[in-house]
C-alpha cells in the first residue's frame, strides 16, 4: 500500500481510490509530521482519494501525473466550503406535547375545512352538470361504474354470504337454549338488511375504489396531468371526479342489494342445515315478521356512503404532492378516513331512524 | 490506454413482439472516449442503452462490458461491473423521498463501509462538482428545477468514481446557457477522471462540444461511426438530412447548402 519514508515524506502505492479510502486514511495518519507525498507509484486516483490527500492537511503532493494534477485541480475547484452545520433539533420539553396537541388539532380542523370546500365544489360542478347533461362524460362513468361495481360483485358477494352463514351459526347456538330457533330468520334478516350487508360493502368499497380513486388521482397529479388539464380549459373535478361520484352513487346501493341477498342465501343455507328451517318456512318467517322497509333502511343509507367514499378518495388524490412517499400517504388516508366516515355516518342513521321510529 | 474497448456489442437483436429495434447490431466504445450516440426519435437509442446496463435483456446478441460478458454473467459479477459504470436517466430519476445528498450518499452507502461524515462530505463533493449550489444537498428532488434535478442526477451516477458513465439526454429541457454549462462540465470531468462516456443526445450543440466519436442508429443497427468531420462526410441520407439540416448549419457555424 505504502512505504513510509520517515521525516521527508510519504510515498503511496497502489490504488487510492474510494475501495481504499480508510487505508490510505489510516497511513496518512501514520505518517506523522510527513509533509510531502509521492504519488509517483499510485496506480489509480479518483475524486474520492484526491478529495482524502487535498484535505487531510497541508500536504505538498508531489510528482503526480499531468492526470492526476488535472485531477487533483477539479477536485480542489469543487471543494465545498467547509461542512454546512445543519440545525440539530431542540430537545424534547414539556411544553411540546400540548403544542403538539394543538397543532393536531389544528390540523384536523383545517382538514375538516378543506373537505368541506372540496364537497361545495363538486355540488357546485354536479349542479352545472346536471343542467347541462350533454357535459357528463358518459364513456368514462361507464368505466368507471363496471370499475366500482360490476368487477366488486364477487367480492361483495362472497362477504355477504359469509356474513349470513356466521349470523345464522351464532343465533342458532344462543337462540337454542330457550327454543326459539324459528327467530334466527329475523335475526339474519334484520342484521343484514338494516346495517351488515349495506355497512360492510361500504367498507370493501372504500378499500377497494377510494384508495384506487386516489392512486389514480394522486399519479395525475404528479405528472402534472391535472395542471394541463386546467391550462386547456378543462375542468378536473368535471372529468375526474364526477364520473366517479356518480358510479359509485349508482352501483353502491345495487352492490350492497348483491350483499343483501347473499347474506340471506348464506343464513337460509346455514339455518337449514343446521336447524332444519326448510326454505320454505325461511320465507314464510321472512315475509310476515321483515317487511320491506327494513332493506330500504339499510339500502338508503347507500348513496351517502357512495358520497363519502368518491369524495375522500378524490380529494386524498388532489392533495398529492410531487413525491412518491405522499402518494402512498395520501392512499392509505383515503382508505382510513374513508372507512371511519362510513361508520360515523352509520351511526349517526342509527340515531336518526331510532329517533323517527323506523 | 487508447484503443481498449470497455464496451463491445456484437449481433445486438431486441424484438419486442414483431417489432425489431435493432438487428445484428454492433459497436465498440473505447476507453476514455465520449461517444455520442445519435438517431431518428424511436430508433432504439433508449433502448440500446437499457441493454447495455442490463435493464433490458436483448433477444440475441453479446454485450461485453469492462471485460465481463454482461449477458451470461452471474448476479455478482454483473453487480461488480455495474458498480463500475454510472447511469443518468432523462430527468434524473432521483429517489423522491431522500434529499439531494441522501440520493448521491445512496450508492455508497449501499457499497461500501464508510462512515457517515466523510459520506456525507463526498456528496457534498460530488454534489459541488456537477455545479449545484451547497444549499441543494438538503433539498427534495420535487423543489428543483429540472436542470438542477439532471445535475444531481449526474452527481448521483457519478458517486461510486465510475469508469464509464451512461448518460441519457443530458441536455434535453435545458436553456442554452444551462446546456453550454453541462457540455463544458462533461468535457472537465472527462478529462480529468478520465471517463468513458456513452452519450445519447438529439442536441447537436452537445454532439460538437463534447463528443471524440458518433454512432448513428438507424435501420435497426449502427449505420456509421466516426469524428463529426467524418460525419459531415456521409453521402447516406439520413445522416446528410442530420448533419446537413438547418439546424445543424446554425450549430456548426457552416452556410446552409
Amino acid at each position: 500500500m505504502a512505504d513510509a519514508v520517515p521525516s521527508s515524506g510519504l510515498a503511496l502505492t497502489g490504488p487510492v481510490t474510494l475501495d481504499t479510502l480508510d487505508e490510505v486514511r489510516a497511513l496518512l495518519d501514520r505518517a506523522g509530521p510527513a509533509t510531502r507525498v509521492d504519488l509517483s507509484a499510485v496506480t489509480a486516483l479518483d475524486t474520492a482519494g484526491a478529495w482524502m490527500l487535498l484535505g487531510h492537511r497541508k500536504l505538498r503532493i508531489e510528482a503526480a501525473s499531468p492526470a492526476q494534477d488535472l485531477l487533483l485541480r477539479t477536485v480542489e475547484a469543487a471543494l465545498p466550503p467547509g461542512r454546512m452545520v445543519r440545525p440539530r433539533k431542540a430537545r424534547q420539553r414539556a411544553g411540546d406535547v400540548l403544542a403538539g396537541l394543538g397543532a393536531a388539532v389544528e390540523g384536523f380542523l383545517a382538514t375538516s375545512a378543506q373537505g368541506l370546500g372540496f364537497t361545495g365544489l363538486v355540488m357546485a360542478r354536479l349542479a352545472t352538470t346536471l343542467l347541462r347533461p350533454k357535459r357528463l362524460r358518459l364513456t368514462a362513468l361507464v368505466h368507471h361504474m363496471e370499475e366500482v361495481g360490476l368487477n366488486a360483485v364477487p367480492i361483495v358477494a362472497l362477504m355477504g354470504f359469509l356474513i349470513g352463514v356466521v349470523l345464522a351459526f351464532q343465533g342458532a347456538t344462543q337462540l337454542r337454549q330457550f327454543g326459539a330457533e324459528v327467530f334466527v330468520v329475523d335475526l339474519i334478516a334484520v342484521s343484514i338488511l338494516r346495517e351488515l350487508g349495506i355497512l360492510l360493502t361500504a367498507i370493501i368499497v372504500a378499500g377497494r375504489s377510494a384508495s384506487a380513486f386516489t392512486a389514480a388521482i394522486g399519479s395525475m397529479k404528479m405528472r402534472e396531468e391535472i395542471d394541463a388539464m386546467r391550462v386547456l380549459g378543462l375542468d378536473p373535478i368535471e372529468l375526474l371526479v364526477l364520473p366517479r361520484l356518480l358510479a359509485l352513487v349508482i352501483l353502491l346501493p345495487l352492490l350492497g342489494f348483491v350483499a343483501d341477498l347473499a347474506g340471506l342465501f348464506g343464513g337460509g343455507l346455514m339455518a337449514w342445515m343446521e336447524l332444519g328451517i326448510s326454505p320454505s318456512q325461511f320465507q314464510t318467517q321472512l315475509l310476515a315478521n321483515v317487511g320491506a322497509t327494513q332493506a330500504l333502511v339499510g339500502l338508503s343509507k347507500a348513496p351517502v356512503f357512495a358520497v363519502i367514499i368518491a369524495l375522500v378518495g378524490c380529494q386524498q388524490g388532489f392533495l398529492v404532492k410531487g413525491d412518491a412517499e405522499s402518494l402512498g400517504m395520501r392512499t392509505s388516508r383515503a382508505v382510513v378516513v374513508a372507512i371511519f366516515l362510513v361508520i360515523v355516518v352509520d351511526a349517526l342513521f342509527s340515531v336518526f331512524f331510532a329517533f323517527w321510529g323506523v | 490506454m487508447e484503443g481498449e474497448a470497455v464496451i463491445s456489442i456484437r449481433g445486438l437483436t431486441n424484438r419486442f413482439g414483431t417489432t425489431v429495434v435493432h438487428e445484428d447490431l454492433s459497436l465498440d466504445v473505447m476507453r476514455g472516449e465520449v461517444l455520442g450516440v445519435v438517431g431518428a426519435s424511436g430508433s432504439g437509442k433508449s433502448v440500446l442503452l437499457r441493454s447495455i446496463v442490463g435493464l433490458q435483456t436483448p433477444s440475441a446478441g453479446q454485450i461485453t462490458m469492462l471485460g465481463t460478458d454482461v449477458l451470461g454473467a452471474s448476479a455478482a459479477d454483473r453487480a461488480a461491473v455495474s458498480a463500475r459504470t454510472g447511469v443518468m436517466f432523462q430527468d434524473g430519476a432521483l429517489f423522491s423521498a431522500l434529499t439531494v445528498r441522501e440520493n448521491v450518499e445512496a450508492p455508497i452507502r449501499e457499497r461500501l463501509a464508510i462512515d457517515a461524515p466523510t459520506r456525507a462530505v463526498l456528496a457534498d463533493l460530488r454534489i459541488s462538482m456537477v455545479g449545484l449550489p451547497p444549499e441543494a444537498g438538503d433539498l427534495y428532488p420535487a423543489s428543483l428545477s429540472g436542470g438542477m434535478r439532471k445535475r444531481a442526477g449526474l452527481a448521483r451516477a457519478l458517486s461510486l468514481d465510475p469508469e464509464i458513465l451512461f448518460l441519457d439526454e443530458p441536455t434535453a429541457g435545458l436553456d442554452p446557457i444551462g446546456a453550454s454549462a453541462f457540455d463544458a462540465l462533461l468535457n472537465s470531468l472527462g478529462e480529468a477522471l478520465g471517463l468513458t462516456v456513452f452519450l445519447v443526445t438529439h442536441d447537436l450543440d452537445t454532439l460538437k462540444a463534447t463528443c471524440d466519436r458518433i454512432a448513428v442508429l438507424a435501420q435497426r443497427r449502427v449505420l456509421v461511426t466516426g469524428t463529426m468531420a467524418e460525419m459531415l462526410e456521409v453521402e447516406e441520407p439520413w445522416v446528410q438530412s442530420y448533419f446537413h439540416g438547418p439546424r445543424a448549419h446554425a450549430a456548426f457555424g457552416t452556410e446552409a447548402g
